[in-house]
């Protein structure tokens, strides 16, 4: 369903991305995994347009994505929980969810603000306080149904979990593994490998820009060297 | 007191007058952080066109139409051509190249209208006085421009928060990329905001023709009162706008009224009136500065 092929990609004259390929299929669940500053937001922007590619390709359910302007990616179904939240801190919560709330592709079941509530039930009480009022768990619960809520077949989450509290952690990997449920594909960014290793199919693992191993979830808990070597994380 | 309620009205009328000019300027300023000097050239444009039709059609509906639409047409060509090329640029590069806007755009208005000052007539249905006080008589047609102001300001605020559309601008403020990452073309969006912005300047310029002279340049004096206004009002806030803007008309109007009377009880009438003069011209920037001193960013700056 996506596609990304061999792209390069950078800011200004350092490139920071040297032919990464990475695939989802439909209704998978995959990571894009390593340590920091190895590019991993830097391909998830790639794959959004919100950087230019120099070499490579994407594409999604068969379009190319590398000359589409950003809004065109996202309503071909991909939705974006981009790192650092950026919730719109001078709307409330009820309007960061409406305001660019869209059914481009005509999803049967779209999701509304009540979908959205039934799977973070926090943000329903509150609804009239505005972005920055929130704590950063209800932030990122924000960010996840305001992507939910443009209705995409891909949700794309740069740090899923990053700096919250176990409790909110536990929250977060729940609503995904029900959004999995759902058949909705998450390509998910994030540093918690054991709940990674619960809910994902497939893992990308990048190094200075590249992709440098891949495989299952088994085949990840098979190799607990990739771990310490890749991750900086103790077996 | 009668005099005092009259430059009062007068003072909102200008107020009024102001936030039409300063809502569209704010917007584009704080969304799209573009300085755009030519913003007075889109009152001049919506006077002439007004102005020529009434004269032309002898109706003043149909005036309204013109101008709304030449001033949105203007709007959105000045934004599609040129703006949007700038946006980027230092502000430097945008001061200069809408200035030539503003040359460009005043020399096009001596070329198609020459350059005597055109009259407008106020319209018959609002030509007359109604007493609004005993013994406070008060033009229908500056009653109507105030009505007008004050509409637009409602209006606007419902668009801004009760539609998505109002949403996603107010979104921009903040985070244009995530908002086009989240499927809105912004590049649009942009371009409609700027033109609306420009409208509403238009239909200032169209709305002062009946009171004040439509001539070349006409847009530059109102200009600079409109940067005061959303200076004093916060960059990028519509609300702070129109507060800046009811505020600065005023000042403005009830220094230039009243100054010269309170000085008289301190000095004598002949000095009185100069320092008053002076004083009165001076009293929005004093204004400012001081609304500055106590709030840097205006009186409700937009979230950053
Ligand atoms: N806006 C930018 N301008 C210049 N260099 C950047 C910019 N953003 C990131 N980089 C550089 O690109 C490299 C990859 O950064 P990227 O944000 O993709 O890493 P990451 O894998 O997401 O790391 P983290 O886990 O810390 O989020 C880093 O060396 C970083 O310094
Ligand atoms: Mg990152």
């Amino acid at each position: 369903m996506l596609e990304v092929a061999a792209i390069n990609a950078g800011y200004g004259e350092s490139q920071v991305l040297f032919g990464v390929s990475l695939r989802v299929a439909e209704g998978e669940v995959v990571t894009l995994l390593g340590r920091n500053g190895m590019g991993k937001s830097t391909t998830v922007r790639a794959i959004l347009g919100l950087l230019p590619i120099t070499a490579g390709s994407i594409a999604y359910q068969g379009q190319a994505l590398q000359r589409l302007p950003s809004h065109r990616i996202a309503r071909l179904g991909i939705g974006l929980v981009p790192e650092g939240r950026q919730i719109f801190a001078n709307l409330t919560v009820r309007e960061n969810l409406l305001a660019t709330a869209a059914n481009s592709r005509r999803a049967r079941e779209p999701f509304t603000l009540e979908t959205v509530f039934a799977l973070f039930p926090r943000l329903a009480e509150r609804l009239r306080h505005y972005g920055n009022q929130l704590s950063g768990g209800e932030q990122q619960m924000l960010a996840i149904g305001r992507a939910l809520m443009i209705n995409p077949s891909l949700l794309v989450l740069d740090e899923a979990t990053e700096g919250l509290a176990p409790l909110i952690r536990r929250e977060i990997w729940q609503a995904l593994t029900t959004l999995k449920d759902r058949g909705l594909s998450i390509l998910v960014i994030d540093k918690n490998i054991d709940a990674l290793l619960a809910i994902a199919d497939r893992h990308f693992l990048m190094e200075k820009g590249q992709v440098v191993w891949s495989g299952t979830s088994d085949e990840l808990r098979r190799k607990p060297e990739l771990k310490s070597r890749y991750l900086g994380l103790e077996q | 007191m009668l005099l005092f309620c009259e430059q009062l009205l007068n003072g909102l009328q200008l107020g009024v007058t102001l936030f039409l000019m300063s809502a569209g300027l704010t917007l584009v300023f704080g969304i799209m952080q573009v300085i755009n000097l030519a913003h007075g050239s889109f009152y001049m444009i919506g006077a002439y066109v007004g102005a020529t039709v009434a004269l032309h059609s002898g109706s003043f509906l149909l005036a309204i139409f013109a101008a709304l639409g030449a001033s949105w047409l203007a709007g959105c060509l000045a934004e599609a051509l040129i703006l949007r090329h700038l946006y980027r640029r230092r502000h430097l590069d945008q001061v200069l190249a809408t200035f030539g806007v503003i040359l460009f755009c005043n020399e096009m208005t001596r070329i198609i209208w020459g350059r005597q000052p055109l009259f407008m007539d106020i319209p018959a249905a609002l030509s007359g006085s109604v007493q609004i006080l005993p013994g406070l008589p008060y033009p229908i047609y500056r009653l109507a421009v105030l009505a007008v102001g004050l509409a637009v300001a409602v209006l606007l605020w419902l668009i801004f928060t009760r539609t998505r559309i109002g949403m996603q601008v107010r979104a921009g403020a903040v985070n244009r990329e995530m908002v086009a990452a989240l499927g809105v073309n912004i590049t649009l969006l942009y371009t409609l905001v700027f033109g609306c912005g420009a409208m509403l300047a238009g239909l200032a310029g169209l709305m002062a023709g009946p009171i004040l002279a439509v001539e070349p340049g006409m847009g530059e004096s109102i200009l600079i009162l409109t940067f005061v206004v959303i200076v004093i009002g916060g960059i990028g806030s519509v609300r702070g706008a129109f507060i800046g803007a009811v505020l600065v008309g005023l000042v403005d109007t009830l220094g230039r009224a009243f100054l010269p009377l309170l000085l008289r009880l301190l000095l004598s009438p002949a000095t009185a009136d100069s320092v008053a003069a002076s004083l009165a011209s001076m009293a929005i920037y004093i204004f400012m500065a001081l609304v500055l001193v106590i709030k840097p960013k205006g009186l409700f700056p937009a979230h950053h």
